[in-house]
């Protein structure tokens, strides 16, 4: 008789039970608590867990920060389509922001803080300075990107017509006259090649509804982090946040 | 049979040593209940199996910001259910940050549980049990023929069957894929060399979403053939512990067929002295 003639005349229930044994059953209640435990809580995970992703999203930015290089660049390829009409635009105001001329004042583009020379741009003496034209992907932080050819000077240019950067030039709030948006960079993301002041957009100056008279470009950070209708790029010696970043948006948001 | 007698598994099974693969051909001889999962195996199963969970639900909460894959201004030929939203119960993370926070703080959980099972596997040489070789194909088409009812009789497996081993190759290849276009994503700028290795950034978002979704049905046919086939395998995969005489080859089993036992009147044929 081999033992398997003799289990099958044993109640399968009975069986199983011998079989899985005792540990085995308190392994798989636990793991069943778990679940159960991960369900109760809602589904933005447990309040807990918040400061210990608080904490990986400071090892991300260390982790971008290392693999940053100012020669990497985003290159579309020459035959690549431009999004055109369908290039998403948005902004926060109720409206569409318009610099309105007659109650403000022209526009100008200040360029402030940690700079030896701080200086108030007419947009005449931004069109002055170097520009470069680039057709490169724009990466919203929803998954979508899409592709344009922008004009405009660099940021590092513009530092330069400050008169350089001062030693604690360390980060830089990039302001916008949409209501109090602004976003706040790493200095180096800010230096980098493809990191514009935009005045022209697929040949075109820029259009109301993607930051005229000027805003940020590069494809180098997420798209929440391109303010628009820029007024003032601040250098500080400690980053300033910003709009999305304060809502809770990781605030480094690398490509 | 008897030495066949029931003893308590622990009592017996630490005292000898382990056979890893032992296949019951030689059962009578070898110790019935053998070491079956190293602890590095059984630890990286259950970290992947809480882990992963949370990794899906928030990928889905950030697909859900934008259910498509072509480029503004552009057409995606191969996603048919663009612009559907994936259902909330799937979804975790709470909304589009939350989960991008979620997902990116999971990640290094996964990465590091791989990249130690990868390794086990490596300086153990268990490699071996999931690594396919010439004649897998032709076992797992008998496996096959084995579960649709037009082969009798169980082929002869070792630690896995074919068809078994052919899953576990290729969750850990699907897993590959999956961090390296995640990584492709992430990073489409600075590591735009990768990026374009999967075709550009809306191919690697593509090749992310599908890799996780054959993943996903891996680990779903996987469960169902545990519980339906080879529940004795739980508890190998907690204890470390595996009844060879359970094995699916010694009973028979088709998912639901002989769960508990193999029939007298097989098993005495089998086992005549």
């Amino acid at each position: 008789m081999t033992h398997d003639d003799r289990d099958s005349r044993t109640a399968p229930h009975e069986l199983l039970a011998r079989r899985l044994g005792r540990r085995d059953f308190l392994s798989l209640g636990s793991a069943a608590l778990a679940a159960a435990a991960l369900a109760a809580c809602n589904s933005r995970g447990p309040k807990s867990a918040q400061r210990v992703l608080a904490r990986m999203q400071g090892v991300n930015e260390g982790v971008e920060r290392g693999l940053f290089r100012h020669r990497s660049v985003d290159a579309p390829p020459d035959r690549a389509q431009l999004a055109g009409a369908a290039f998403p635009s948005y902004f926060i105001s109720k409206h569409v922001p318009v610099w309105d001329a007659a109650a403000r004042g022209p526009w100008t583009l200040e360029v402030a803080g940690a700079v030896r020379r701080p200086v108030r741009l007419t947009m005449e003496q931004l069109r002055a300075l170097p520009h470069i034209t680039q057709k490169v992907d724009h990466f919203c932080v929803e998954g979508w990107n899409a592709r344009a050819t922008w004009t405009g000077v660099r940021v590092s240019d513009l530092a330069r017509a400050a008169g350089g950067l001062t030693p604690d030039a360390g980060y830089v709030d990039f302001q916008s006259f949409d209501d109090d948006y602004h976003e706040s960079w790493d200095v180096d993301s800010a230096l980098h090649p493809q990191t514009l002041v935009a005045y022209g957009m697929d040949g075109a100056l820029l259009g109301p509804a993607h930051g005229a008279p000027a805003r940020l470009h590069s494809p180098i950070k997420l798209g929440y982090k391109n303010t628009k209708y820029l007024t003032r790029v601040v250098f500080m010696p400690q980053r300033n946040g910003g709009y999305w970043t304060d809502i809770g948006y990781e605030w480094y948001g690398g490509t | 049979m008897s030495e066949s007698v029931e003893l308590p598994a622990v009592a017996l099974s630490p005292s000898l040593p382990s056979l890893g693969g032992a296949t019951d051909a030689v059962a009578d001889a070898a110790p019935r209940v053998v070491r079956r999962n190293h602890w590095v195996v059984r630890l990286t199963h259950w970290v992947n199996a809480l882990a992963l969970p949370l990794m899906i639900g928030s990928g889905l909460q950030i697909f859900s910001a934008y259910p498509h894959f072509a480029r503004k201004g552009e057409a995606f030929c191969c996603y048919p259910a663009q612009g559907l939203p994936i259902p909330r119960w799937l979804r975790f993370g709470g909304w589009l940050g939350g989960a991008r926070h979620w997902h990116f703080a999971v990640m290094w959980v996964l990465v590091a549980n791989g990249l130690l099972y990868l390794a086990f596997l490596w300086l153990h040489g268990e490699w071996r049990d999931v690594v396919p070789r010439r004649g897998d194909a032709r076992d797992a088409l008998e496996m096959a023929k084995f579960y649709l009812f037009a082969r009798r009789d169980h082929p002869h497996q070792g630690k896995h069957n074919a068809l078994q081993k052919l899953a576990y190759f290729t969750m850990p290849v699907l897993g590959a894929v999956i961090v390296l276009s995640g990584i492709a994503i992430w990073k489409p700028v600075q590591l735009g060399a990768l990026t374009a290795l999967f075709g550009g950034y809306a191919w690697a978002r593509y090749w992310h979403f599908v890799a996780m979704w054959a993943l996903i049905a891996l680990a779903l046919g996987h469960i169902f053939m545990v519980l339906a086939v080879d529940p004795y395998s739980l508890r190998a995969i907690v204890t470390g512990w595996y009844d060879t005489a359970r094995s699916p080859e010694r009973r028979n089993a088709r998912p639901f067929y002989h769960l508990f036992s193999r029939p007298a009147d097989d098993a005495g044929a089998s086992e005549a002295p």
